[in-house]
């Protein structure tokens, strides 16, 4: 305990008069550090991240839909349902490749291209939801599926027995041992959207980050950027404490007895 | 009596090898039926394909006197009316017992929680259980896992029960609490199919033995006749084999 504090305490020394000794460190400290600038900027910041939070709810919620059914077309059997998988398997490989940026772009202007300019305005915060959910999604059905795979055959098997339909015993049966055997990596997927939502910012929404790059441009200095990283990190924290706190759980609840399967 | 099951001609094959070769077996009510063969002879295949969970790839099967083998029977209708119960009782781990228990009943009869939970107490009571109604099966003993299996499959007061090597997971001491439970849901009349390789429970509690070899039925008979004087060679060569 003791020893751990020390050795702790004296790293944190280190680095940290490591850091202040770099020549150019007074003017970063200047340029990215700047107490008065991250007061002065704060308020609009917080306001641009409250966009991020109601686009993080609606693309987790959006996500989470869509994933579950691209998951359960990829676990269809027999031969009518092919166009369906095919769809949905081409559609996970197209969104895992391309790069978010990219997606937020074809979507962003793409959608309001098709439209044309008579028809109704779309938020680019919608569109940027969109664009996560096309993407994550992709990512969360894997997950998913991989989750519904690992749910024994005889447990399928049982449950047809009893007289329950195909659907009721996905509904009922399946799913939820699945949905509990991916919970962790559904989480860490999720923590990995709730940064990318400030990439909806490159689509003119004034979100955390566009306002800290607006209060950057209006104060020649980089604070904001810090300050609206801070944010995220904030959010992210208890979002990943919770998740080891689960996994945990979960693990320590599989020892205590073997499920049958 | 009346008929429950009746098999008549059932050929299965799983590509190259045929598991059944023309099986014929007519089932009353209220009578035990055990199967008996060594591993790979048929059983549990016999079993499935009743069950409608394997393709016929020829015969016919009745249940209650209605054709189910024909393409317009409805799978989950059957199923709903036979009770099923597996060597590795198959319980559903994120479902409390009484869940487990009467899941059919809500779900497939559609009656309401209320009731569907009074009768499953009442089963779970009898068979001693009552006090783990809210637990989660891997808090059960396997021979406890294997008994709530049961009263599972009995709780909707099926026509027919199949029992698939029930006791063959178990570790010996708890075969004898399994077995005793379906002792008794033979007093009550009870309709049992069931492949075993408990010879001395087949030969206390059947009313008949079949004897499977190969894909076929090679001898059948009251327990006496099938253990106490087998007519064919492959009998008793199996028999020796089991009883030592």
């Amino acid at each position: 305990m003791i020893i751990s504090l020390v050795s702790t305490v004296a790293l944190a020394v280190v680095a940290w008069l490591t850091i202040i000794n770099t020549p150019g460190w007074a003017r970063v400290q200047q340029g990215f550090f700047n107490p008065e600038v991250a007061v002065a900027a704060l308020p609009r910041i917080a306001e641009g991240f409250l966009l991020n939070l109601r686009v993080l709810l609606f693309a987790v919620v959006g996500v989470l839909v869509l994933s579950l059914i691209i998951a359960a077309i990829r676990t269809l059997r027999g031969p009518v349902f092919f166009p369906l998988r095919a769809l949905a398997s081409g559609y996970t490989d197209l969104f895992r490749g391309m790069p978010l940026i990219i997606t937020l772009y074809l979507v962003g202007f793409g959608v309001p291209g098709l439209i044309g300019s008579g028809g109704p305005r779309i938020p680019s915060e919608v569109l940027g939801t969109i664009a996560l959910v096309l993407t994550y999604s992709a990512y969360v059905s894997e997950v998913f599926r991989a989750g519904i795979e690992a749910v024994h055959p005889s447990q399928v098997v049982a449950a047809r027995s009893l007289g329950l339909t195909h659907g009721q015993s996905m509904r009922l049966i399946v799913l939820p041992q699945a949905v509990r055997k991916v919970t962790p990596a559904l989480m860490n997927d999720f923590i990995a959207m709730q940064k990318d939502v400030g990439l909806i910012s490159v689509l003119g929404a004034v979100d955390a980050v566009r306002a800290a790059q607006i209060e950057t441009s209006h104060f020649f200095n980089y604070t904001p950027y810090v300050v609206a990283g801070l944010f995220f990190v904030l959010l992210a924290i208890p979002m990943i404490r919770f998740t080891d706190w689960y996994t945990a759980r979960l693990r320590s609840r599989e020892q205590i007895g073997g499920i049958v399967s | 009596m009346t008929e429950v099951l009746r098999l008549e001609n059932i050929w299965k094959s799983y590509g190259e090898t045929d598991v059944l070769r023309g099986i014929d077996l007519a089932v009353d009510s209220h009578e035990v039926v055990a199967l008996i063969g060594a591993s790979g002879s048929g059983k549990s295949t016999l079993l499935r394909t009743v069950n409608l969970l394997e393709r016929l790839d020829d015969g016919q099967i009745w249940l209650a006197g209605t054709d189910i083998s024909t393409p317009s029977t409805k799978p989950d209708t059957v199923r709903a009316r036979i009770g099923v119960v597996f060597q590795h009782y198959n319980l559903f781990p994120h479902l409390s017992v009484l869940d487990n228990v009467t899941l059919a009943s809500r779900r497939v009869l559609r009656m309401p929680r209320a009731q569907a939970e009074a009768r499953g107490l009442e089963l779970l009571d009898r068979i001693g259980l009552a006090d783990h109604a809210r637990a989660f099966p891997d808090r059960l003993s396997g021979g406890q896992q294997q008994r709530a299996a049961i009263v599972r499959a009995v709780a909707t007061n099926p026509e027919l029960l199949l029992l698939d090597e029930i006791t063959s997971a178990l570790d010996p001491e708890l075969v004898t609490e399994v077995l005793d439970l379906v002792r008794e849901l033979k007093a009550e009349g009870t309709t049992i199919v069931m492949a075993t390789h408990e010879m001395a429970f087949a030969r206390d509690v059947a009313d008949r033995v079949v004897f499977l070899d190969q894909g076929l039925i090679a001898e059948q008979g009251t327990p006496a006749e099938v253990f106490g004087a087998p007519r064919e060679a492959r009998t008793r060569e199996f028999l020796s084999r089991f009883l030592g």
